[in-house]
């Protein structure tokens, strides 16, 4: 068996029903290694951000065997889909961050989904959590009230909080301008790094490239490109 | 507060802190629900006023068995019961005491113009034992010829008018040309039938209604031995009396037949029958309404906990929290807004509309499953969609 944090194998995907459906990934079979940092690279409509919530088990599989650390996925049951995304942390394009809840209640959204635990414990970790990401300051802010940089931020924390083993991004820089967005990147880099975490992250924002480990470039639902840096 | 809902809950309050979020959209959750709450209170209010003013007349009676003609539905309608039935009556053991009962209409006009109707009661002066304690009591006032007892509470009369009376001294008006002396008081006020109460002893009645004879009373009040039980004497009553002209009924039994005939066959208590159904219907489509909205308004950020691993469970929970706070909040500025226009119908018709305890609760339980139920509804498009579509 495998050591890969993600093994893909004859992966097909469709969305539409009857007439109008469309096939969006074809046959894709790719092993993810732990501890790396992989961009999924393509065009618009080359299926990179399908395969990574297929990846993310934020999409039901339909055809093919995709294991995460060594489970198999297809066919897995709401309830257990719901286990294997406790062990994910997810960063979307946008923030999506609780408008209702402050940056430490969101981060700690985070960790309650492992249960209620102890409530001091969860909260240094969540302020510890903040401040590397440099937030300490804006622990009680509203979301509304802080910048498109320091919500993804808090996003990179409330993913991060609870040291997940794979981490996967959608294109988290995508509503930043070049700093922040160098910043997140170089955070969530550094981060993985020290914490041993598999990190996958689509963008089509060339500035970062220089910061993986391996590059996959999708076209069609096909992957045309895989280099490894 | 939210230290509180944390202990609670085991997890961040996220309803409580999604609701007051926005003041102003709660302020309008909360008037949703106040006003569903509101809507279901004065129906139920009204209904109850049907209730309470079929129920009042017959609280003045403290007889054990009623004798009504046999198409008599309430109080005041049906034929007349020849009084040959009091004396057939007497002769049935186990029964102590029975009294006729005359029951009428009279226009009372005052000298500004005014004029209520009022339900008249006629009865033998000597049979105290059939009426409650304090009109029992001012009974024997009335043996004087053209003497009654005048509720001080007539729709429409100030009770100003009747203050003399407190302090003896009599008050007299013109009924039907002839002059009635009010010797003493009782206190019901208007119905939905009539505006106030009479009493007078049977012989004012009859001289005052002079189309009626004193063989023809409306119903015969029984009084039955203490040691025996009022079923059972009934029951022979039954078998003595013949069934195709007159019923047999105890009091109490009398008074639920009335109201139930009065709510469920004669129109006004089916309209507010309907009228209490189409609140309850409103009210619950005006609180799923609040919280689908507010389900659909944060669709994002559930697709973001389903994606981290959040269960249904969850979404149940703070969804059902929110529908306990709204459930809550609205309540009270509902039920203080109802009282208040209890208030202020009961002064605007002179009807017997209360609140009661047993009926605070009942909305109350109401609104929260009413709430629980629509929250529930509006979370099952969470169920089974993929996260990723939901974003």
């Amino acid at each position: 068996m495998s050591n890969a944090a993600i093994q893909v194998q004859g992966l097909n995907h469709y969305f539409g029903q009857g007439e109008a459906c469309k096939q969006a990934i074809w046959e894709l079979n790719l092993e993810i290694e732990r501890g790396k940092l992989t961009i999924l690279m393509g065009p618009s409509g080359s299926g990179k951000t399908t395969v990574l919530t297929l990846m993310g088990c934020l999409r039901e599989v339909q055809e093919g065997s995709l294991r995460l650390l060594g489970s198999e996925i297809n066919g897995a049951s709401e309830t257990q889909l719901t286990g294997f995304r406790r062990k994910l942390g997810f960063i979307f394009q946008a923030h999506n961050l609780h408008e209702s809840l402050t940056a430490t209640q969101n981060v700690q959204m985070g960790l309650q989904v492992h249960g209620p635990g102890n409530a001091a414990t969860q909260l240094a970790a969540t302020q510890h959590m903040l401040a590397i990401v440099g937030l300490a300051d804006h622990m009680d802010y509203l979301p509304g009230n802080l910048s498109g940089g320091q919500k993804q931020r808090i996003a990179v924390a409330r993913a991060l909080v609870s040291n997940p083993e794979i981490v996967f991004a959608d294109e988290p820089t995508a509503a930043l301008d070049k700093e922040s967005g160098m910043n997140v990147v170089a955070m969530l880099k550094a981060l993985g790094k020290s914490r041993q975490t598999t990190t996958v992250m689509v963008t089509h924002d060339n500035r970062i490239l220089e910061l993986a480990d391996r590059i996959i470039t999708m076209e069609d639902g096909r992957i045309v490109g895989d280099t490894k840096l | 507060m939210n230290k509180l809902l944390t202990r609670i809950f085991g997890r961040l309050p996220i309803g409580w802190l999604q609701l007051i979020h926005s003041k102003t959209r709660f302020i309008a959750a909360i008037a949703g629900v106040s006003f569903a709450t509101l809507l279901v209170f004065m129906q139920l209010g009204i209904l109850g006023a049907l209730n309470n003013s079929v129920i009042a007349p017959y609280e003045f009676f403290e007889a054990d068995i009623l004798i009504s003609a046999e198409d008599a539905n309430t109080i005041t309608d049906g034929s007349n019961v020849a009084r040959a039935r009091l004396f057939q009556s007497l002769s049935v053991p186990g029964v102590v005491d029975g009294a006729a009962l005359y029951i009428g209409n009279m226009e009372f006009k005052l000298a500004d113009g005014t004029s209520s109707t009022l339900q008249t009661f006629g009865i033998d002066t000597s049979k105290g034992d059939f009426l409650s304690p304090n009109i029992g009591q001012q009974l024997r006032l009335l043996r004087d010829e053209n003497t009654a007892l005048i509720d001080t509470a007539i729709r429409g009369v100030a009770p100003s008018v009747f203050e003399g009376l407190a302090t003896g001294k009599p008050f007299s008006f013109e009924i039907s040309d002839k002059t009635l002396t009010a010797v003493g008081v009782l206190e019901l006020g208007g119905s939905f039938f009539t505006d106030g109460t009479l009493f007078v002893s049977d012989q004012t009645f009859l001289r005052f209604f002079g189309n009626r004879s004193s063989g023809a009373p409306n119903h015969i009040l029984i009084n039955v031995d203490d040691g025996i039980s009022v079923d059972v004497v009934a029951a022979r009553l039954r078998d003595a009396l013949p069934a195709s002209l007159v019923k047999v009924q105890t009091l109490a039994a009398a008074t639920t037949a009335d109201q139930t005939y009065q709510t469920t066959e004669r129109p006004t208590g089916i309209i507010f029958g309907f009228g209490v159904l189409i609140g309850v219907i409103v009210g619950i489509v005006i609180v799923y309404q609040v919280l689908s909205t507010d389900v659909a308004d944060h669709l994002h950020e559930y697709a973001t906990f389903k994606a981290m691993g959040y269960g249904q469970s969850f979404f149940l929970g703070i969804v059902f929290e929110e529908a306990i706070v709204l459930a809550v909040f609205g309540f009270i500025p509902g039920l203080i807004v109802s009282l208040g226009l209890y208030i202020g119908m009961s002064a605007a018709t002179g009807l017997p509309i209360e609140m009661d305890p047993q009926r605070i609760i009942m909305v109350f339980i109401g609104t929260l499953v009413a709430c629980i139920i629509s929250g529930a509804i509006a979370t099952l498009r969470l169920v089974g969609a993929d996260p990723a579509d939901l974003f």
